[in-house]
């Protein structure tokens, strides 16, 4: 099954991984980081595609895409 | 079970300093994937702007310098011609290449250096917190232009794909966007046509890159995307403006 890894100490909480996957994979977190803010957190593993839209948007390259 | 997607090697660990989901960070992927792909990592040199991306130098995992205002193309020309066998990129911001710096890349491009320029266009100065760019649309409110762009009074935002087309020598021009997936895809495919230009001794590329600006625009990320695919987009119509490679 595809998953994705996102790296919530460098995630800006810009949301553009959330609005990308057309699976509806990825949620902001309830927690904050030491950034003081929420990332995007993997809550849907079971319905990944491994597409890799989600690290095409992401700006600060915190995403990484298996397989 | 294979990485499909990572953090390309042309990449340094440093974190960006770019505001949230600014598209500096995107553009930045795409020329380090590039630059992988291409296996020139170990003998590109890139040419660092004034503007956000001036720590650019932090980020890339390359030989890097960084330029005064507007004089990447300028640089990156002195590097190309002493050092041939390099791969020498300039990144450049609106007001970098438009502004203070138009006259450093219009001699570049009508020279023809055999060099691969990456410019990002956002309509604003991002760096000092918002003024009209040359690029700038007509109304656009920045902090310079507080009741919108008047062509009365601040002229016409720049085209500069379209202005440095009229010249001879520049080999490929094209402009892409980076709002959604697709277009990312997009981008890349130029980007990399941009460097193997230059790797196959072409002449002189450049990629302009529709870009978001999300906390000088005073908006939030998701409507500075769509304003970009709205509103930006249909002042700056993306496109190949010139392929002399064809
Ligand atoms: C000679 C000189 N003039 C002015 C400045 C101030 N300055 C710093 S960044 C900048 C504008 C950068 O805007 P742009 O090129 O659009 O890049 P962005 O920050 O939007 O990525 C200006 C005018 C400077 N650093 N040096
Ligand atoms: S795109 Fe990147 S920085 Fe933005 S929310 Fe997703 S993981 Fe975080
Ligand atoms: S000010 Fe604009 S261009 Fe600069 S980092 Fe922030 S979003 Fe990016």
């Amino acid at each position: 099954m595809p998953k994705i890894e996102i790296d919530e100490k460098t995630c800006k909480s810009c949301g553009l991984c959330i609005e990308a996957c057309p699976k509806k994979c990825i949620a902001f977190s309830k927690e904050v980081n030491k950034l003081g803010l929420p990332w995007a957190e993997f809550v849907k593993p079971q319905d990944c595609i491994g597409c890799g839209f989600c690290y095409q948007m992401c700006p600060d390259v915190c995403i990484e895409v298996y397989k | 079970m294979k990485k499909i997607f990572s953090r390309p090697e042309s990449l340094t660990n440093a974190p960006f300093s770019y505001c949230p989901g600014c598209g500096h960070g995107i553009a930045h992927r795409l020329v380090a994937e590039s630059i992988d792909e291409l296996g020139i990592r170990e003998r590109t040199i890139g040419v660092a702007p004034v503007g956000c991306a001036v720590f650019a130098y932090n980020y890339f995992n390359l030989d890097m310098t960084e330029a005064p205002h507007g004089r990447p193309p300028a640089a990156a020309t002195g590097i190309k011609r002493t050092n041939p066998d390099k791969i020498v990129f300039a990144y450049q911001g609106d007001g970098d290449i438009a502004a203070i710096g138009m006259s450093e890349i219009v001699h570049a491009a009508n020279r023809g250096e055999n060099i691969t320029v990456i410019f990002i266009n956002n309509a604003n100065y991002g760096m000092t917190g918002g003024q009209m760019a040359p690029t700038t649309l007509l109304g656009q409110v920045t902090q310079t232009t507080p009741f919108g762009r008047d062509p009365k009074r601040e002229g016409y935002p720049i085209k500069v794909c379209e202005l440095l087309s009229s010249l001879e020598a520049p080999v490929y021009l094209e402009r892409v966007a980076i709002y959604d997936p697709k277009q990312v895809l997009n981008a890349k495919r130029a980007i990399k046509k941009a460097f193997a230009n230059q790797v196959e001794n072409k002449g002189f590329s450049l990629v302009e890159i529709i870009s978001n600006c999300p906390v000088d625009w005073g908006m939030t990320v998701m409507d500075s995307i769509k304003w970009v695919k709205d509103v930006f987009i249909k002042t700056f119509p993306l496109g190949i403006i010139k392929d002399k490679t064809r």
